[in-house]
């Protein structure tokens, strides 16, 4: 989130697409309340099934799934045609005015550079014009054809009410109403905040569905301020915390980057990452990339990390793909390229896509650690359950072990939620029988693996044998030891360089990441929670609610990162002469000297507002509605079909899916079509149960105890479906016997002239635990995943259904 | 105790749209409580001067009059202690001053708890926004027939309480429970009342959830702890 969910009550009008706030995020749903009850403020849902969210809502509009981007490309277009812009926004706040290369295009649906065997694009015209000075060319006025602005007008401009309606079933009037009711957000006075969650992500082009919103968001000017923003509302209580801290196989903590194999030494990494600026006098903040990135080789190898040997980055691995994510490492499972795997708070069975894939993967393996409070699915996938796990145990002969973990209410630690904050927590109960927390199993796994590389040596044992591992019991370290690393501390006497005075004494905790250094005298395990753990303390268990002019800040409540800033860009709140946009919603301003307000300002305490523009961790000081290379599928978004769709790509007939998503070539053969099966399927959560968890708890399992699926009276009367009788819903890649549920909250969409019927498939049962057995759709999804993050594409794929005539044994 | 959601899945004709009707169904706690006046049992039900009407299960005998008393079809007998149980309105925790567990737990507020004044004026705050936002029925459900209820909805339409899973437009105690303490008290009758009352179960009984069979089964099995798919089929 760039705002912090208390903010969200500041908003004029909230925007739920792409996510089910009342249901999946009740708690964080009462700032929409708030908001509704004290501002006046509308709720607008546009989904495919009316949700308890829609049923709040002012405004519900159904959307095919995957259709997203061309509704809001449409957004977009009427935003234009009706000179519903932020205008002094856009001008300054923006790259409208910069000028795009003579030589990127778009047509057929595809942008220039399209390489139809390597699946990928050269991105090489996808930048701007340069000036000698090394400077972006601009046109201030916008008259250049090639200026962002008209680039973005000839690209939106087929996006027509007709062409939205068409592709993504939602009745023109009803886009329209929205279009407007959306448009009156470009007034400084009124803003819109955009909260979407996993509809948006899991898709083949989820990146460039969440790219939409922000560039209509950026247009409305509605980034950076009160009751605006980018919202992602989080599926897990610390998924936010889990890519900060660089779980993802591509990345380091704090969003650095694992280098690439062509990437051999520290000086051409670094060469990628000079971050100069595009503007003169622009503060580019990522030009401080080496402090951060010294620093984190200074917390993993300490003394071993010298400016000598460039930090021991050579001990860093190098990627030879762009990234070993989920389904890559069952690609490889099923190729026999993997022998052990890890499995830690982690459910693979039902959460990676195309299950029959998921499991022929684990039962190749050597040997699975689960490591997990819960005895899941995944650590007895060898284990027949007749129809609900079907596999022929005697021929899998991976060995697997299940070593139990403590649960977050038996833990010490943070746990950093949608908004950004790091939120300490405290242990509610004692961890039961042999249940241990995961850093003293990993902690005891780690000292006894670096004991044989110290007596047995190995290809390259000095990573692992220099691992930095300063905690006072090494077979446990403390969350408070993890947690002061993190922030980080310097190592020697640390001084500033203007004035030459010291800052930090060695040994000292870091207060923010502007006392880091590139010398090798600071280390910080993640770079962007620095400040969270100072000389003053724990700042992530602050509890002080105070809110000075109820601003929903809460400055002094834990610690948010970056900085314990609260809104992102809020720099953006204010004009260019640094007043505030909307008097009546402050954030920070310009007292002709400094920055002050009620938030931490996301810009330099003394930049002057005529000279440095908002947004600086971009070299233009402004924000991209072209976003040049940044992403893999294309600067602008444009409408993708699902890989499975039951319609042809309209701009290209021949295109399948995003252009640019891999795809495993033993996949092609698992993709299913439309003739086969008719029938969008898409899934989601219910409020009564978490994931795969609380179906192992009776009161949850109670409360929602049977799989089912939902379904349109019409498709119910097409199919002869009874309401609450037995069907069968299959694919190409799988089947599972649910419960209909045949329900007026799902109504056919009349695209391109042909009604197309959604089957909605929660995802919260397996074969173990309180609940009656089921099945996630997970049964049913292919294993694509979106071009630029890999998240699986579990939102939209082809059906069939029918009534179950026959029921598999159990 | 005896609290379902319900919810209802209305398509509203004036403008072709859907609607989630939800309800918190339980007791209204009604100021003329009709399963007070059925009690046969002294003490067993009674209410207290904030309006809430609590059973003591001590004094309760178990003879379900106060189910047929009241006109919300709430009160349940346990088939485990034989005893009448309902919504108290958490009659303990509000005695010591604190809200009932359900306003505390409810994340956005559908659910509040103070005086029936200061509710009143909650009321008209939330209905005055539902009509500006096109509910132009909006409305506090107070009934008079039981004297006004210290539960109240506010309903986007007022005007068809119907349509909130039969929500009773106008909830009375029946005649036969208005007569209980009176003239029916007379041995000969008492076989008439008595046939009445019967009548009167059977149709409050008919209108309850209609559950499967096997869904019966397998709540059953898990309440027990036992497995759900047990001689089940998938």
């Amino acid at each position: 989130m760039t705002n912090p969910w208390t903010d969200i009550k500041n908003t004029d009008l909230a925007i739920v697409m792409g996510g089910n706030a009342a249901e999946a995020h009740p708690c964080g749903f009462k700032w929409v309340t708030e908001a509704k009850a004290h501002r006046g403020a509308k709720l607008i849902v546009v989904d495919p099934r009316y949700t308890r969210t829609a049923s709040v809502a002012d405004y519900y509009a159904p959307i095919r799934p995957g259709s997203d981007i061309a509704f809001l490309m449409g957004v977009i277009r009427w935003c234009m045609e009706n000179d519903k812009v932020q205008w002094d926004y856009v001008r300054n706040y923006t790259n409208a005015s910069y000028l795009v290369r003579e030589d990127f295009g778009w047509s057929d649906g595809l942008f220039t550079g399209y390489d139809e065997e390597k699946r990928d694009f050269n991105k090489e015209s996808w930048d701007y014009q340069m000036g000698e000075d090394g400077f972006a060319l601009t046109d201030p006025t916008l008259q250049d054809p090639r200026c962002v602005w008209n680039m973005l007008k000839q690209h939106v401009d087929v996006y027509t009410p007709e062409f939205v309606e068409n592709i993504t079933g939602t009745p023109r009037d009803k886009f329209l109403d929205i279009c407007a009711m959306i448009g009156e957000c470009s007034a400084v006075d009124k803003t819109m905040t955009s909260m979407y969650a996993l509809g948006w992500t899991q898709h083949s082009k989820g990146a460039q569905n969440i790219r939409g919103m922000a560039m209509l968001q950026l247009i409305l000017g509605n980034i950076g301020v009160r009751g605006g923003g980018m919202n992602a509302l989080r599926g897990h209580s610390n998924i936010q915390g889990l890519t900060d801290i660089g779980l993802m196989s591509n990345l380091i903590p704090g969003y650095l980057n694992i280098p690439t194999e062509k990437e051999v030494d520290w000086q051409t990494y670094l060469s990628t990452r000079e971050f100069r600026p595009l503007q003169p006098g622009q503060t580019s903040y990522w030009q401080n990339y080496p402090k951060f990135m010294v620093s984190f080789l200074k917390a993993m190898w300490g003394d071993a990390a010298t400016a000598e040997n460039d930090w021991a980055f050579d001990y860093l691995p190098k990627l030879d793909v762009p990234a070993y994510d989920i389904m890559r490492m069952f690609e490889l499972m099923n190729n026999d390229r993997v022998n052990l795997y890890f499995c830690q708070g982690f459910n693979p069975l039902l959460s990676i896509p195309d299950r029959g894939k998921v499991t022929a993967g684990l039962s190749k393996l050597k040997m699975l650690v689960v490591m997990d409070p819960l005895s899941t699915e995944t650590s007895h996938f060898w284990q027949n359950h007749g129809a609900h796990n079907e596999v022929d145990t005697a021929s899998i002969q991976t060995e697997v072990l299940e070593l139990p973990t403590t649960c977050f209410a038996e833990d010490e630690g943070a746990l950093v939620n949608s908004g950004r904050w790091l939120q300490w927590h405290w242990p509610g109960a004692t961890p039961p029988g042999e249940a241990k927390h995961d850093t003293w199993i990993m902690a005891q796994i780690w000292t006894r693996v670096r004991e044989l590389y110290r007596t047995e040596g190995g290809a390259f044992p000095d990573p692992i044998v220099n691992l930095s591992w300063d905690y006072a019991d090494p077979g446990e370290p403390t969350p408070a030891e993890l947690a002061r690393e993190m922030n980080g501390r310097a190592l020697a006497a640390v001084t500033d360089p203007a004035t030459g005075a010291q800052v930090l004494q060695a040994g000292q905790q870091v207060s923010g990441f502007g006392q880091l250094r590139d010398d090798g005298t600071t280390m910080a395990g993640c770079w962007i929670y620095a400040g969270s753990w100072t000389e003053d303390g724990n700042m992530m268990a602050r509890r002080d609610n105070s809110d000075p002019d109820e601003t929903g800040m809460y400055l002094n409540w834990a610690f948010a990162w970056p900085a314990n800033r609260r809104v992102l860009y809020n720099r953006a709140s204010a004009d260019m002469a640094g007043k505030p946009w909307d008097a009546t919603r402050p954030l920070i301003q310009w007292d002709g000297a400094k920055w002050g307000g009620y938030d931490v300002p996301d810009i330099a305490p003394t930049a002057d507002p005529s000279t440095v523009g908002p947004f600086i961790m971009n070299q233009e000081g402004v924000s991209r509605l072209f976003s040049r290379g940044m992403m893999r599928d294309g600067p602008f978004p444009t409408h993708m079909e699902p890989f499975e769709s039951p319609m042809a790509n309209v701009f290209n007939p021949r295109m399948r899916g995003n252009p640019v998503a891999r795809v495993f070539e033993s996949d092609v053969a698992r993709l299913g079509n439309s003739d086969e099966f008719p029938f969008v399927a898409t899934s989601y959560r219910l409020t009564e149960h978490f994931h795969y968890w609380t179906k192992h708890n009776r009161v949850n399992a109670a409360l929602q105890p049977e799989f089912f699926v939902e379904i349109s009276v019409e498709l119910a009367e097409e199919r002869g479906i009874a309401n609450g009788s037995r069907v069968r819903v299959f694919g190409k890649r799988g089947q599972v016997w649910a419960k209909a549920v045949v329900t007026r909250r799902l109504q056919p969409l009349i695209c391109d002239g042909k009604p197309v019927h959604v089957v909605g498939i929660p995802l919260h049962w397996g074969f173990m635990g309180a609940a009656k057995k089921g099945w996630g759709p997970n049964s049913l999804t292919p294993f694509i995943g979106d071009a630029n993050t890999d998240t699986p594409e579990f939102k939209a794929f082809l059906v069939n259904i029918e009534p179950a005539t026959e029921e598999p044994v159990a | 105790m005896f609290t379902l959601m319900r919810f209802a899945e209305w398509e509203n004709p004036a403008t072709n749209d859907l609607e989630w009707l939800i309800r918190k169904d339980g007791c209204m706690h009604c100021e003329d409580p009709g399963c007070l006046k059925a009690c046969p049992a002294p003490g067993a039900i009674v209410q207290y001067s904030n309006g809430i009407v609590d059973f003591i299960h001590d004094n309760c005998i178990g003879c379900g009059y106060c189910v047929t008393g009241c006109p919300f079809d709430i009160p349940r007998i346990s088939q485990t202690d034989h005893k009448s149980y309902k919504c108290t309105l958490c009659s303990d925790r509000v005695a010591v001053g604190q809200g009932p567990a359900c306003a505390k737990a409810c994340p956005t507020q559908a659910i509040v708890f103070g005086t029936k004044a200061d509710m009143q004026a909650h009321a008209e705050t939330r209905i005055e926004d539902l009509k500006s936002r096109g509910y132009e029925n909006a409305g506090l459900y107070d009934p008079a027939g039981v004297g006004g209820t210290h539960v109240m909805y506010v309903l986007h339409h007022a005007d068809k309480p119907g349509i909130y899973n039969d929500l009773p437009e106008n909830p009375r105690i029946s005649p036969v429970v208005e007569g209980w303490k009176g003239v029916t008290k007379t041995a000969g009758l008492a076989a008439i009342g008595l046939a009445a009352v019967g009548a009167t179960l059977h149709g409050l009984f008919a209108r309850g959830n209609e559950v499967e069979e096997h869904d019966v089964q397998s709540a059953d099995a898990l309440v027990k702890g036992e497995d759900p798919d047990h001689g089940g089929h998938v």
